[in-house]
């Protein structure tokens, strides 16, 4: 797989394809695949993703220590004239729905991770149903994040216990910015912009979560990451290009996360975990997951 | 190496890839170790592991993956139950294994039992659902459940190598990766083998019967 995003968008460009083309080939002769079998494998996480939406919608699901669940329906049902647009509406329910079924062990795709798992699914399926696009090209986008997934994997980490956040929501919003800036009609350089528009914004997010659990606030913050996604493709479509380059804002992702005090990954030693009312409900509620 | 379906995966039950999908596919492995579901088991949780994996289900995939549920299995839910039901006697320990530094955050040690077979494995959960198993029977090892692999414990003898590389061979299974190691010069050798191709319980039995073999089996991978 490519350790460089420039390195994918030259050959992309050189050879007049899609990043989902050379990513679908990098990745076909380094596990000795078919192009045909991993688009198979790739179409089925496309199936567990859209499966998740479904469920998370219905709004019945609670958290193993009741800490989130029902806000996904709670603003898909919402009958208010949509604040900035109904995909934009739409897009936050799906992201939600995603992180309530993970919270109450359901099943996702880890895409990247399963703390991270709302972005993608939300933005890619979001804006290919409100444009009529079809699963062929939602499983191209999946490579083409999967490929910006690698190379973060390569230059910083996809952990939060390791980078923050910003590895795995953030990570998530590049990875969903980009894919989907390819697939509403976007080059493989305005792609890139989209992946490092996206990722600046999420640069120096903390891990904080309460207890230590996969929910609070991770559930809000796979919808924040989505919306700054949703930003960044709106930017890269318009031609707006980014002076720092992406694999550069990577790298200053891991940096950031290196230097990370590790209260703030994962550990629910700081952030919002260390609040007053934080440490409070996860004192609570870790007592009800014991009893249940 | 990075893959795109290490990067859109694993598909999997919440809530956490480290916590909940890597724990069960370290249950699975110590699983395999034994050839089927233990009748008993005492996991020893370590570190992060400890601290937050009930939250994270992290029992629940333990045992779910010691009785053969894979990370995307909605039972792992309601694995304690179900072990309960079917005869599986397990019990934790919170522990700490070593000084934090040297030890992963999120590793476990699994001493499973089953019938007159007793193994003791450790491995620690990577992070987006990678494993690393890292001792067996108190042989270091280090392997990722992303080949099937076969493990083995052999009398030191000369040729055993060559010899089992052939019956691997002569059944068309290609060698990705193999590696020995010995607790002193003539004591028994820990065999681990990682290979492409999904060996049959046969070609197991085959390696099992070879006379200064003591014990053989077949792990399936657990990656997607």
């Amino acid at each position: 797989m490519y350790k460089t995003l420039a390195d994918a968008v030259r050959d992309a460009e050189a050879r007049g394809v899609r990043l989902a083309d050379v990513a679908l080939d990098a990745e076909s002769r380094d596990q000795g695949r078919t192009v045909a079998d991993i688009r198979h494998a790739l179409g089925r996480a496309l199936a567990v993703m859209r499966g998740a939406i479904e469920r998370g919608l219905v709004g019945d699901l609670m958290s193993n220590s009741g800490l989130v669940g029902g806000d996904a329906h709670r603003i898909a049902g919402n009958t208010a004239a949509p604040v900035a647009g109904a995909p934009f509406r739409d897009v936050l329910g799906r992201a939600l729905a995603v992180q309530e079924v993970n919270a109450a062990m359901g099943v996702i795709v880890a895409a990247p991770t399963a703390g991270g798992a709302g972005v993608l699914p939300a933005v890619l399926t979001g804006l290919a149903d409100a444009r009529g696009i079809g699963d062929d090209a939602l499983i191209d986008a999946l490579a083409t994040a999967g490929l910006i997934g690698a190379v973060v994997a390569e230059r910083a980490s996809l952990s939060g216990a390791e980078g923050g956040c910003q590895a795995e929501t953030g990570a998530a919003a590049g990875m969903a910015a980009g894919a989907a800036t390819e697939m509403l009609g976007g080059t493989p350089t305005q792609a890139m912009h989209a992946v490092a528009l996206a990722q600046q914004g999420t640069l120096g997010l903390v891990c904080d979560p309460l207890g230590g659990l996969v929910e609070l606030p991770c559930v809000f913050r796979n919808a924040t990451g989505a919306a700054i996604a949703l930003a960044a493709i709106e930017m890269a479509l318009a031609g707006i290009t980014f002076a720092i380059p992406a694999d550069e804002v990577i790298d200053t992702m891991g940096d950031i996360g290196r230097e990370m005090d590790v209260r703030y990954r994962e550990t629910a030693g700081g952030g919002l975990a260390a609040t007053p009312t934080g440490r409070r409900l996860a004192r609570e509620r870790l007592v009800q997951i014991k009893r249940s | 190496m990075v893959s795109l379906l290490d990067i859109i995966g694993p598909v999997m039950v919440g809530p956490s890839s480290s916590h909940t999908a890597g724990a069960c596919r370290l249950g699975l492995l110590a699983r395999g170790l034994v050839g089927g579901t233990p009748d008993r088991a005492l996991v020893e949780l370590h570190g992060s592991f400890a601290r937050t994996g009930e939250g994270h289900g992290t029992d629940k995939a333990i045992v779910g993956g010691l009785m053969g549920f894979r990370p995307d299995d909605e039972r792992i839910r309601t694995a304690l139950e179900i072990a309960e039901r079917e005869g599986l006697a397990y019990r934790f320990e919170k522990t700490s294994l070593d000084d934090e530094h040297e030890i992963h955050p999120n590793t476990v040690r699994l001493t499973v039992e089953r019938g007159d077979r007793r193994s003791v494995m450790q491995g620690s959960s990577l992070g987006a659902g990678r494993v690393l198993v890292s001792e067996i029977d108190g042989f270091p090892v280090e392997f990722t459940g992303n080949h099937d692999t076969i493990v083995l414990v052999a009398e030191d003898v000369k040729g055993s190598i060559a010899r089992i590389a052939s019956i691997l061979s002569d059944r068309s299974i290609n060698i990705a990766t193999l590696r020995l190691s010995r607790q002193h010069r003539g004591g028994d050798a820990f065999m681990v083998i990682e290979v492409d191709d999904p060996p049959t319980e046969a070609v197991r039995d085959e390696i099992r019967a070879l006379p200064w073999v003591k014990w053989a089996f077949r792990l399936d991978k657990v990656s997607a």
